[in-house]
């Protein structure tokens, strides 16, 4: 398993969180490949269905990352956002899935370097837990 | 508790005479033992069909989404609470309401009480004086009725109902020193994997049969999102990773508005204890927004609203 790397997928805030990554590029900070982001309207956009549906089809971990509370492009998406999030967490830990595996983080657009900082946070906590099979069905056993 | 009858009966009749409403929901006897029906009496003739007793467990707020005629309707502590958020969620006008208030005792667990038979089947239930007496052919036997509660009933603390038009008895005394969240606390001091194992072990015997969301007041959506296809979210299987997908996102989709009826345990044919999955949402809400499904008719479910202060010590 030495050659494992997580794939994490990340539910970005196309008013920050997303131009964020931009600007994480745009000045050229290195930060882990494991990260597929997935653009969204807003951090209130996203259902609790969709953490769900990326740890069933083989995520390792996900990323949340929306507007700083009071920066909301639609005033109070992110703050919505924040109470689903914060009650799915907890439920995902509460039934098994570790601690680690979900993560939430207000990232601005002028943040490249919170981006790059969260970005390793991240895979490295997903990184020590190693790879996610609870949601995951197992192979029929064929004899 | 045999008083109730006698006054749902009465105040019925009354509703249907003066054309106050056009059907009133509550109870007839079941064809089995421990399990009443829900009855919708539309004429004064039918009202003699209407009883009360310990076996009326059923919520009958799950039929009430989507109405359009007045409906007076028999409500325990539960069932006013789901009426609560059915207003709050627009599924029902309060002014076709007319609720007659069953102050509750709490509801039976026949299912217990038909395994301390050991076999022997219960033909005749009769509550009395705190006992409950099941007979059947050549025995009888006596139980303590605090004993055999459904499990959401012994940790109940909305008994009385929260609103109301008139009372068919008198209001009870809530319960006060109940600790509600014992069994979630002790799940919560488990490692992951033990947590996992747990929950595996739960849903062990589902055959998702969604009796459970049937059953549950709370799950009017149109399209539940165990049906939906483009995508989907939860495989129809009964693959353990498809069965907890289920329990998880169905449990999810009422936190802040499950009352803890117990009407999902109630339904399961297998015997699944789902609320451990609620209840642990519930406990949250309540901890982190100070928020009880259906008790005030006139706050925001928690999942609608947010405030300032939030605890958001989870967020990077």
């Amino acid at each position: 398993m030495s050659q494992w790397e997580p794939k994490i997928v990340a539910f970005m805030c196309s008013w920050s969180s997303y131009p964020g990554a931009d600007y994480a590029g745009l000045s050229r900070l290195a930060y882990p490949p494991n990260i597929r982001i997935i653009k969204v309207p807003c951090a209130g956009r996203i259902n609790p269905k969709f953490i769900l549906s990326a740890l069933r089809q083989g995520a390792d971990g996900v990323w949340i990352s929306a507007c700083h509370p009071g920066d909301c492009h639609y005033m109070e998406g992110n703050l919505y956002a924040s109470r689903k999030f914060a009650l799915m967490k907890n439920f995902l830990e509460h039934t098994g899935i570790e601690p680690g595996r979900v993560h939430f983080s207000w990232v601005s657009a002028t943040e490249g370097h919170k981006f790059a900082q969260t970005a390793k946070e991240v895979v490295d906590s997903v990184k020590a837990l190693g790879p996610a099979r609870h949601m995951i069905k197992k192979e029929a056993e064929v004899a | 508790m045999q008083g109730y009858t006698q006054r749902i009966r009465e105040a019925a009749k009354r509703l249907l005479a003066e054309k106050k409403v056009d059907v009133v929901m509550g109870f007839r006897k079941g064809t089995i033992p421990f399990m009443n029906e829900p009855f919708l009496a539309k004429s004064p003739e039918q009202v003699d069909q209407l009883l009360w007793d310990g076996n009326c467990g059923i919520n009958l707020a799950n039929y009430l989404s989507g109405r359009k005629d007045r409906i007076g309707i028999v409500a325990k502590g539960c069932d006013s609470r789901n009426i609560v958020v059915h207003l709050l969620e627009y599924q029902i006008k309060r002014e076709q309401l007319y609720i007659l208030g069953a102050p509750c005792h709490g509801m039976i667990d026949g299912r217990r009480i038909t395994e301390e038979l050991a076999g022997k089947e219960p033909l005749q239930v009769e509550e009395e004086n705190g006992r409950i007496r099941v007979s059947g052919k050549g025995f009888e036997e006596s139980f303590d009725r605090k004993q055999y509660l459904q499990e959401n009933c012994a940790i109940c603390m909305h008994r009385n109902p929260v609103v109301y038009d008139e009372l068919v008895g008198d209001l009870v005394e809530e319960q006060r020193d109940v600790d509600r969240y014992a069994d979630v606390r002790e799940v919560e001091g488990l490692s992951p994997e033990a947590k996992w194992k747990y929950f595996e072990d739960l849903i062990a015997p589902c055959i998702r049969c969604y009796a459970c969301r049937n059953a549950c007041p709370v799950c009017y959506c149109p399209t539940c999102f165990v049906d939906e296809s483009r995508p989907q979210w939860v495989g129809k299987t009964v693959d353990p990773t498809d069965t907890r997908t289920f329990h998880f996102l169905r449990a999810y989709h009422v936190a802040g508005r499950c009352t803890d009826c117990g009407a999902c345990e109630r339904a399961c044919p297998v015997g699944i204890k789902m609320r451990q999955f609620t209840k642990k949402l519930e406990k949250d809400i309540k901890e982190m927004y100070g928020y009880e499904a259906g008790v005030d008719p006139e706050s925001r479910p928690p999942l609608d609203t947010y405030r300032p202060d939030d605890p958001r010590d989870f967020a990077k």
